[in-house]
């Protein structure tokens, strides 16, 4: 059995073991202190929610895990694209133009503004250590929320694409009441599932799929064989921002676009740590994990330390994690980590 | 002409490795002092005290901190608002629990205290590096303020989450903290305060555990090899930041807005104070003052500017041209002069020692 298939099964079988533990130790919990609740399908429910919503997470993580791959910069600046691609987005909807056609549109803006990092940002800076380029791209994200918000007002927009937002209820015979779904969630999840799909074919089974992966592993060995590196940092930063767009357009329709959605690429960190940074598996396993650990330890351990604890619970969960397992879930094992 | 060194000779050691060894430079930055200490109070009005000075001083601390950490040690942190809250929590609970307590002393024993939470959250940092630490250090960003605003015990139970500094005395009779505190004497305590400091830091730096920071910034396994233990350097650099920018945020609090609120140090505090030391320059204890006297400027010049263009225009709107122009800035800065406005400042006094006959 070959050792990807038997780390498959362990996460298949050890996934719902844990959920298991995890609700029969918050019914512990429960039973020992009368400030908290717990009823197993009112657990599910909010696992599930979670599990939504960290599909969302994974959206903006995948942007973050396209360029390190890529390039080896970590980029700040995709909550920013994220913001910068939904509002562009709206303006252009609000001129009367139909959502698709919004989209090619702010598609198109997105590749033109990769373009343009690649040439401003990103070929001065060739050679200069990481940690630099970081600092670079956290100049971007303030240069394009300023940006952004200059061309489009700051007001929160509603970006709304048709996509239903009623409550779906299932499972009714198995729990009291049944179990509440999004069914916009749902959508965000069906989106999130394709784009992984469509990005997973084109890294497989295009010639510039395979180019990418082959500057991901060695940039020096890429170029000797003749990989433009200043074309293939060109499309990867197209691809992450139309990324940032889909994500962009759920967060938005989601919860409305303003200046906080600049914000959630940070609560997309914590993924990455968890799921490791070059890994696209990776960033949808760890932003289900964040997803659903914070909404759980929110509601059912929330009350225990007075609340708003999903503030910062995902960044103490990738700090114990980055104690114990730096490189992450699916990350490759880095040598240097002292 | 005026600015060269030749005919000063040094005797001993430690004319060799003075602060400032020559002569001209001496004379410069006694000058620079006697205006600081008696032009600018003289001169300036209490609203350019207010509003550029004390800040100005009391980002110039946090920029210390913050440029020991991650200029010299090579550690990047993004938690420098959470640590500023602590420094300002503590010594908030600090001089209520003892009233009196020297408020000199209670700011230093707001900066042990923030230091052992920068040691804390440090730890990670012996295992990993990079961006990876600057996760870390969010976390410790978004814990701290979260535990500030959450529990009343850290605000006494008051009711809004917001308190008044209150009033303490430098001298017997001379207030510096709370309303009956005249803005000179804020400025000219911070003033003190900050240059001596800076003046330990500057030691701190190029003395022997400056030196093992730097090895572990420019190579940290060949700084392991050549005998400096890792967990000592960077927990030190961690604590001896977390020192200053827990001082600063006592500064802030008592000194500068005269409030203790923990929204006061949210995230954009943390980018701030980068910024300073990236436009500064990064490993320069000159460089966190240039930097912090740029930042602080800056948005007052832009807001003052675009409003005398074109008085119409929205606050808003402004506001946004200056995160742009920030953004603008600090990649100008790494693409160009990645060594800030410190390394100009040193490029400038080069030109000045062969001006005006450069061959």
């Amino acid at each position: 059995m070959n050792p990807t298939a038997l780390r498959f099964g362990i996460w298949i079988v050890a996934t719902p073991l844990l959920i298991a533990a995890l609700g029969l130790g918050f019914q512990g919990l429960a039973a020992v202190d009368s400030s908290l609740f717990f009823a197993w399908g009112y657990f599910i429910e909010v696992l599930i929610a979670g599990l939504l919503q960290g599909v969302m997470y994974s959206l903006v993580a995948l942007g973050f895990v396209l360029i390190f791959k890529a390039s080896g910069i970590f980029n700040f600046a995709q909550g920013s694209m994220v913001l910068f691609a939904a509002l562009t987005m709206v303006g252009f909807i609000e001129m009367g133009l139909h959502w698709t056609l919004a989209f090619i549109v702010t598609a198109g803006v997105m590749v033109l503004l990769a373009l343009v990092i690649e040439r401003v940002v990103l070929r001065p800076l060739v050679n200069q250590p990481h940690i630099i380029l970081f600092m670079a791209t956290i100049g971007i994200f303030y240069f394009l929320d300023g940006f952004g918000q200059t061309l489009w007002g700051s007001d929160v927009k509603v970006l709304d694409i048709g996509i239903s937002k009623a409550p779906i209820i299932i499972a009714e015979g198995i729990f009291e009441n049944g179990l509440l779904i999004n069914s916009f969630d749902l959508v965000a999840a069906l989106v999130g599932a394709v784009l992984v799909a469509v990005l997973a074919i084109f890294f497989q089974y295009t010639r510039v799929g395979r180019a990418l992966r082959a500057v991901a592993d060695d940039h020096q060995a890429a170029l000797s064989v003749g990989i433009p590196l200043k074309t293939i940092w060109a499309i990867v930063w197209s691809v992450a921002g139309i990324v940032a767009l889909v994500a962009g357009i759920m967060w938005g329709s989601k919860a409305g676009v303003q200046f906080s959605l600049a914000l959630i690429a940070l609560k997309a960190l914590p993924v990455l740590i968890l799921g490791g940074f070059t890994s696209i598996p990776g960033a949808i396993i760890g932003g289900l994990i964040i997803g659903a650990g914070e909404q759980v330890a929110e509601v059912f351990l929330g009350p225990l330390f007075g609340g708003a604890i999903q503030d910062w619970f995902a960044y103490m969960l990738a700090l114990v994690f980055l104690l114990f397992r730096p490189q992450g879930l699916f990350g490759e094992k880095i040598i240097e980590r002292i | 002409m005026l600015y060269r060194e030749a005919g000063q000779f040094k005797t001993s050691y430690g004319a060799d490795q003075a602060i400032f060894p020559i002569r001209q430079d001496q004379i410069a930055i006694a000058l620079m002092a006697a205006l600081a200490v008696l032009a600018v109070p003289a001169l300036a009005s209490e609203y350019f005290l207010e509003t550029i000075f004390v800040p100005f001083l009391v980002f110039a601390m946090a920029a210390l901190g913050l440029n020991i950490l991650t200029g010299y040690c090579g550690q990047l942190s993004l938690g420098t608002g959470g640590f500023m809250a602590c420094g300002a929590f503590f010594s908030y609970k600090l001089t209520v629990a003892f009233p009196e307590l020297h408020i000199v002393l209670v700011f230093l024993l707001a900066g042990f205290g923030t230091a052992g939470v920068g040691v804390l959250f440090g730890l990670p940092s012996l295992r990993i590096k990079g961006f990876y630490l600057a996760v870390a250090t969010l976390a410790a960003q978004f814990f701290l303020v979260w535990m500030f605003n959450k529990f009343d015990w850290w605000t006494n139970y008051s009711s809004s989450g917001v308190i008044s500094a209150p009033p303490r005395e430098l001298f017997p009779g001379i207030f510096i903290t709370g309303t009956q505190a005249d803005p000179v004497t804020k400025y000219l305590f911070l003033l003190g305060f900050v240059a001596l400091l800076a003046l330990v830091a500057k030691n701190l730096v190029r003395s022997r555990i400056g030196r093992t920071w730097m090895a572990i910034r420019d190579m940290d396994i060949a700084a392991e090899i050549i005998g400096i233990r890792p967990l000592w350097a960077k927990l030190s650099a961690f604590a001896v930041s977390s020192f200053y920018i827990g001082i600063s945020g006592a500064l802030w609090a008592f000194v500068y807005t005269g409030s203790v609120e923990a929204l006061a140090f949210e995230i954009n505090r943390s980018f701030q104070v980068l910024f300073m030391i990236i436009i500064g320059g990064l490993g320069s204890i000159l460089g966190s003052f240039l930097g912090a006297a740029f930042i602080v400027l800056l948005p007052i010049l832009l807001n003052n500017g675009m409003l005398a263009v074109d008085p119409t225009i929205s606050t808003a709107l402004v506001s946004h041209i200056e995160f742009m122009i920030f953004g603008a800035l600090i990649i100008f800065f790494l693409i160009v002069e990645p060594h800030g406005l410190a390394r100009l400042w040193q490029i400038a006094k080069e030109k000045l020692r062969l001006w005006p006959f450069p061959y």
